[in-house]
């Protein structure tokens, strides 16, 4: 018996692994395969090989992995979980190892070795998919993963890149390809992310130090990546298993004992698996054509919006060109004056927009005839600014305009487009010729279109094929619609369940558009809202499967135009032409120039103030040079003040963080730390002169920046948590290491009930109660000094109280000094509230004199820390707009009943707010704040937005985290303003 | 025809509708909401359990309730539209009924939720029933009498007992469906038991609790193979509903463990009584602090009197809420009244010791007060009771159920492990 083989089997997210050992534990047999989604077949072809390498003997067969879990319950065979598995194969191999980080294709996971004791924790949902990430990260720059690794060797600067999940790390990467930042760099960036979010997300107060192991795949194949670890972890020669990739297979092998079976035997109970597994898959829908004459009728209809076209070499005159540098495409169309298509061009700009845009000009010129004159030249899209720059050309306009343009020649009562791009999407409705609405997606619903396009090319099909196999998917599986990460998971089941390819394809198609509609749309009947008039287009619109699932869902037959994919480059073309006075020429670079065009780049961060953006510096050969990366004018060189410009957001913080100078106290009795978190940015003039009146003296926690962030970050409990709340673990260390006598957090489930129209005053769950968590998890602090009252600010009687006994071990006061000492406090408040209210009016007031335009910035009172806004209000004055706050319009509102259980105390700022904007001219217009995370936000802006579009005003949202980058941001400012002013002067 | 009247925007339940509407109920917790579906019948409402669980429910909630709202309110609020859409009869004699939490949580929105998911799906005039504690909204023709009160209350004891039965009782039967069968003859028969008009109905209660423990302690078990014992707590309807937690109990007893649920009344009674905290701490009339404090007194009393019996009969009742509110000392302040508040955690430590130290903490995907009570306190609590075995999963329509299955088996392989430890 102890001759008998032992087998373990691992059957993960992507690749399928088989070690094979003999009685002393060595490998006699090791197989490492990607399973291209087809678990059984792979299975199969990995027995076969191994029963052929090890003569057919019988041996003991243990299964693990993610994937193997399904196949080894239906298949009667063992299963041991990955995670035991590597244990087992650690204490064998490494038996001194303190703590295991283990990456695979799905899941992350970490071990904590404590003697006897093994703590194991997984990611949560939302951090799913490490290694798909890296694939889908390289295939955005054009690569694969040991590419993504060669190329990270050479890098010379870190980007933030979020953390939070792989979608977010997308959307902050998308722009710095944009941006022309070196793909060096951004490939360690990626690591970096990759190391922020497990240690973030996994690590929950424990600290990873000792002897610590590597496994898994990206870990095993990217030594980038595990010198990001080394480094960030400050690890001292980190274990790497000799065998690292089959690792876990081995663990499974050591734990096998079940009876020994013969390979064919284990295949036949595989096969049985199979037969009986393909009806399982659940959650199918309807096949998205019912039959090939239905397709067909599909396509004919379709192939009728399309635009003439000329040959080039055949054409002298006049001609338009539009550009459109978007995420991740470029496309150029050459028009000429009658609006024929001369010349058009559409491809993956991999990284580097400006290089695609100077191939697809030499290009252009080489068809063309020479009798072409270029007469205006204009730019579109994400890298707009840049490429006008670069290659000198007439205008730039914001894509939704050259959208509408496009869309207008193909339904001129076109009421509403619909464009799912490569990264983003974006939707715009039109009222009488003006554009009334736009509709951009948040980043979590962001990268669907490429995420199609890099799981068809992880699959070996192009898009196109891969398309074409939904077209007679027969039981589309649901993949769910929150994000792609979500998504990825729910493809990695469905492949466990056997689904075919076709039903896979399908079942994205259906979740894009799902995502789309229900998600970012948030329209429940678009035909209804949005009228007959649609036309979709942008590249995920190519995909017939993709428009079916949009038709099929809404109800309504929509124009997709040939030219879906060119639309933007096609309106600006058009804009150009419209544009075209007299007989100038375009400023473009000719031919010559275009030869001997070249660009360097440098990177720099700017200093000017405490957002320390990031910036690239791309230098022509001419000597001008574009920067990108910075937030607002200062950044690019510019030494224009726009200082006088009202900024409520700067107003408040500034004067929020005077507070801790103002106070003069001689011989204080104490040092109390305030942590400037969450509803602290409203109480601290509350609290700073109640402090002071008892004779005690505040001190703030350091300004929130990411390094503050990064501090605490280890003992964050949740990784789904709004970021406000996940800074506050970093104020509270920095707090630690100033001297004070005690830290003042206190619990407030109440607010002040401000209004009295609301149901009720709460504050929301984690503005109240996170100081528990504090307490309950930075327990490597002396906690003594941790107060976390729970008080009101509402009643007197009840504070008193509860101060009272609070402050008695670190305060000597009598209930008299501190009822003297609330009074005090409240009518500081008062006093700042009223302050802010009056600088509200003020703001108004500039905006009407200067004709500004306002935007009313409305989030909760900790939206001002800059680290939270990431600098948006910054971003929004160099764009010559009055930004005023939520809370100091919120009192004017005529009160009114909303829609929902009005029963937070900040939440009812907003909805007041909204009513009031309601009530103003269109110079003033409303953009929401959101913290990702804010599960109170998700009513909320349902019912701003209810507000506003009742009242006919646009509404808009910027959804914010971790993220850094205001790429998309500024888009979505720019659209909304454009919007503003094309109703102004249409009206 | 009963006419239809609003009141604040909101379509009330009139006296005249109570007769001639179908007030469909979500399926929330599957031992208690048969039982007090049958109690309301038993008083003349036309109650109807919605039992639904396929696709469509998901894609109706999806459709008609904000993406990133819980996933609670996404499947209630997908239940009822699919149910109306889809059944014969007239949508337009036709309630719902909701639970209604109130506090800080957004769960406490859901009601407004669904009117506005209802509007959207063009039936604006299908009133809304929200059944809560606290007063929140009246309806003429949904009253709370005294005999209805009383009738819920006994639905949810006989509710809880049965889950705690059940949940002692499947895992070791020797005969494979005997537990389901007889839980299922049991509800038939409880049904007719609220067709009582008495309001006090203590001694019939007793004899039928009495009757009921006889009947499962009559079925043939196994119990010496020991199984570990595998707590569940978390979000007030993934944790009890299976179309939330995608069947987490069962899931747990074909991996081989004894799954144990809290009971519901718990979560009731600490609703009463943090209301009555609220009052005392932060101000409000001390007649509702009384009834409250009254009621959550009489409750406990008729518990006690079950949990005797249930223990004399071997199996293990749960302890007193007020010794559940004792363990929480020195973890989290009483004050926490966010959603489960304190008593998720405290929870937590009754189960670890109980027996039962491997916890699945179920939370819907981005709910907030979990971020506190559940997955802010198991570090502290791995800290005081190392051999606590905590998994925090959360449910969405979107996640995979395989990555959920993925981390209960790694804590039910460690559960396995530390009771062969424990016992070897």
């Amino acid at each position: 018996m102890s001759e008998t083989l032992r087998a373990g089997i691992d059957i993960g997210s992507t690749t399928i692994k088989m070690v094979a050992i003999d009685c002393d534990n060595r490998i006699v047999y090791k197989a490492y395969e990607r399973h291209m989604s087809s678990v059984s077949r792979a299975l199969k072809a990995l027995l076969d090989d191994a029963d052929a390498a090890l003569s057919a003997q019988a041996m003991r067969f243990n299964f693990t992995g993610s994937a193997g879990l399904r196949l080894a319950k239906y298949a009667g065979a063992q299963f041991t979980q990955e995670v035991i598995a590597a244990s087992s194969a650690l204490r064998m191999h490494a038996p001194d190892t303190d703590v295991c980080i283990e990456l695979g294709g799905e899941d992350a996971k970490i071990m904590f070795f404590e003697g006897d004791n093994i703590e194991m924790r997984m990611n949560g949902t939302c951090a799913g998919g490490t290694g798909a990430f890296i694939d889908q990260m390289a295939t955005l720059l054009d690569t694969d993963a040991s590419g993504l690794n060669k190329l990270a060797k050479s890098y010379e600067k870190l980007y933030d890149i979020a953390s939070r999940c792989g979608v977010f790390a997308k959307t902050d990467i998308q722009p710095l390809l944009n941006q022309g930042a070196a793909k060096s760099d951004i490939a360690a960036s990626i690591f970096q992310a990759i190391v922020n979010q497990t240690v973030g997300g996994l690590s929950q107060g424990k600290k990873i130090r000792g002897r610590v192991a590597f496994l898994g795949g990206p870990l095993t194949f990217s030594s980038e990546l595990r010198k990001r670890f080394t480094e960030f972890l400050h690890l001292e020669n980190p274990y790497l298993p000799d065998h690292g990739e089959v690792f876990v297979a081995y663990g499974a092998a050591l734990e096998a004992d079940r009876e020994p079976k013969h390979i064919n035997e284990l295949m036949a109970d595989v096969e049985r698996y199979r037969l009986r597994h393909n009806d399982t898959v659940r959650k199918t829908m309807e096949p998205l054509f019912a039959s090939k004459a239905d397709y067909e009728a599909f396509r004919t209809r379709h192939a009728q919006a399309d635009v003439p076209r000329l040959e080039p070499s055949a054409y002298e005159g006049d001609a338009f060109l539009g550009i459109d540098a978007g995420s991740t495409t470029t496309k150029l169309v050459l028009l000429t004056a009658n609006g024929e298509v001369l010349f058009d061009f559409y491809r993956h700009n991999r990284g580097k927009p400006i290089e695609a845009v100077k191939d697809a000009l030499h290009e252009m010129h080489a068809m063309l005839h020479p009798g072409i004159v270029i007469r205006r030249a204009m730019s579109t899209g994400y890298g707009e600014a840049l490429i006008k720059h670069a290659f000198s050309l007439d205008d730039g306009e914001v894509e939704t305009i050259c959208h509408y343009e496009a869309a207008k020649y193909f339904d001129p009562e076109v009421s509403f487009v619909v464009d799912i791009g490569g990264q983003d999407m974006k939707c715009f409705k039109i009222d009488d010729g003006v554009i009334s609405s736009i509709v951009l997606n948040e980043a979590c619903s962001s990268g669907c279109g490429s995420f199609v396009e890099t799981f068809a090319e992880s699959l070996g099909h192009s898009v196109e094929a891969f398309a074409g196999m939904a077209v007679d998917a027969e039981h589309p599986v649901d993949l769910g619609s929150r994000c792609t990460v979500f998504m990825n998971s729910s493809v990695k089941q469905a492949q466990s369940e056997a689904a075919t390819n076709k039903d896979i394809s399908a079942g994205l198609a259906v979740s894009v558009v799902k995502n789309a509609l229900y998600k970012v749309i948030r329209a429940h009947d678009v035909r209804a809202e949005y009228g007959e008039h649609i036309l979709v287009q942008g590249g995920t619109f190519q995909n017939d499967a993709v428009l079916r699932s949009f038709e099929r869902e809404t109800g309504v037959e929509v124009v997709r135009p040939r030219i879906a994919h060119l639309m933007g480059a096609f309106g600006a073309a058009l804009i150009a032409r419209k544009r075209h006075r007299g007989d100038s020429r375009s400023t473009m670079l000719d031919e010559a120039r275009l030869k001997a065009f070249s660009y360097g780049r440098k990177r720099a961060t700017c200093h000017r103030c405490h957002n320390l953006c990031a910036l690239t510096i791309n230098i022509f050969n001419d000597g001008e040079k574009y920067i990108s990366g910075n937030r607002c004018e200062k950044g690019a060189g510019i030494n224009v003040s726009y200082d006088d410009i009202p900024n409520l957001y700067l107003y408040k913080y500034d004067k929020i963080m005077a507070y801790e100078k103002k106070q003069n106290l001689i011989n204080p009795q104490a040092k109390v730390g305030l942590p400037m978190i969450m509803n602290m940015y409203e109480n601290a003039p509350f609290w700073q002169p109640f402090f002071e009146a008892l004779n005690v003296e505040v001190t703030y926690s350091d300004r929130s920046t990411k390094a503050l962030y990064e501090r605490g970050q280890d003992s964050i409990p949740s990784d789904t948590i709004c970021y406000p709340a996940k800074l506050a673990h970093g104020h509270i260390e920095s707090l630690y290491e100033k001297a004070v006598d005690f830290i003042f957090y206190p619990n407030m489930p109440f607010n002040f009930d401000e209004s009295g129209h609301a149901h009720n005053h709460y504050n929301c769950p984690v503005v109240a109660h996170y100081p528990e968590v504090i307490n309950a998890n930075l327990d490597h602090l002396d906690m003594e000094k941790f107060l976390q009252p729970y008080v009101t600010l509402n009643d007197k009687t009840a504070f008193v109280n509860a101060m009272a006994k609070a402050l008695k071990p670190f305060v000597r006061a009598t209930k008299k000094e501190l009822k003297q000492a609330y009074d005090t406090g409240i009518k500081a408040y008062k006093a700042f509230r009223q302050s802010v209210q009056k600088q509200g009016d003020v703001a108004l007031e500039y905006a009407r004199k200067n004709d500004l335009n306002v935007i009313v910035l409305a989030g909760r009172p900790y939206h001002i820390d800059p680290e939270v806004n990431h600098g948006i209000p910054k971003l929004i004055r160099s764009l010559n707009v009055v930004v005023i706050s939520e809370d100091a319009l919120n009192h004017r509102a005529c009160r009114d009943r909303v829609d929902v259980l009005n029963q937070w105390t900040y939440h009812t700022r907003l909805y007041d707010v909204a009513e009031y904007v309601a009530t103003l001219d269109n110079r003033v217009n409303l953009v929401q704040l959101v913290s990702f995370g804010c599960g109170i936000d998700a009513i909320t802006t349902d019912e701003v937005k209810t507000i506003l579009e009742r009242n006919h005003k646009l509404y808009t949202q910027i959804k914010i985290d971790e993220i850094s980058n205001l790429g998309a941001v500024n888009i979505r400012l720019r659209s909304l303003l454009s919007t503003m002013e094309g109703a102004k002067n249409h009206g | 025809m009963a006419d239809i009247v609003r009141e604040d925007g909101r379509v009330i339940f009139t006296e005249a509708m109570r007769d001639e509407y179908t007030i469909l109920v979500p399926h929330m917790a599957p031992y208690h909401f048969d039982l007090v579906v049958a109690a309301a019948r038993s008083e003349g409402y036309k109650a109807e359990l919605l039992t639904t669980t396929d696709y469509d429910v998901i894609h109706e909630g999806m459709k008609y309730a904000h993406n990133d709202i819980c996933v609670p309110a996404m499947l209630v609020i997908g239940q009822f539209i699919d149910a109306i859409k889809k059944r014969s009869i007239d949508a337009s004699k036709t309630a719902l009924v909701l639970v209604q939490t109130g506090g800080a949580c957004r769960a406490s929105n859901y009601i407004s939720l669904l009117r506005k998911a209802l509007k959207k799906a063009g039936y604006p005039d299908v009133p809304v029933i929200s059944l809560n504690a606290g007063g929140l909204e009246k309806n003429p023709g949904f009253k709370v009498t005294p005999r209805l009160l009383h009738k819920f209350h006994d639905a949810i004891l006989f509710g809880d007992l049965l889950m705690q039965l059940v949940n002692q009782t499947r895992p070791y039967e020797v005969n494979e469906g005997d537990t389901d069968r007889l839980h299922k003859a049991i509800v038939q028969e409880l049904k007719a038991y609220f067709d009582h008009r008495t309001l006090f109905t203590w001694r019939r209660h007793k004899h039928k609790t009495k009757s009921i423990i006889e009947r499962f302690k009559k079925l043939p078990v196994d119990r010496t193979q020991k199984k570990p014992k595998v707590g569940i707590v978390g979000e007030i309807y993934v944790k009890y509903s299976p179309l939330g937690n995608n069947y987490l109990e069962r899931t747990l007893e074909q991996e081989g463990c004894e799954s144990v649920t809290p009971p519901l009344y718990d979560f009731f009674l600490y609703s009463f009584d943090s209301r009555a905290y609220d009052i005392k701490t932060y101000g409000g009339p001390w007649k509702e602090k009384f009834a409250l404090k009254a009621f959550v007194w009489y409750v406990e009393i008729r518990r006690n009197k079950i949990r005797k019996m249930m223990r004399k009969a071997g199996y293990e009742p749960g302890i007193p809420y007020k010794a559940i509110k004792r363990l929480v000392n020195g973890f989290i302040d009483v004050g926490t009244h966010t959603g489960e508040g304190w008593l998720l955690t405290a929870e937590m430590i009754d189960l670890i010791h109980h027996g039962a130290p491997n916890i699945v903490c179920t939370q819907p995907f981005g709910c907030l007060p979990n971020h506190i009570v559940g997955k802010g306190m198991i570090k502290k609590l791995k800290k005081h009771y190392p051999e606590s075995n905590i998994v925090a999963i959360d449910y969405d329509t979107s996640a995979s159920k395989i990555n959920q299955i993925n981390r209960i088996t790694l804590m039910v392989s460690n559960a396995k492990r530390n009771l062969e430890r424990k016992i070897g």
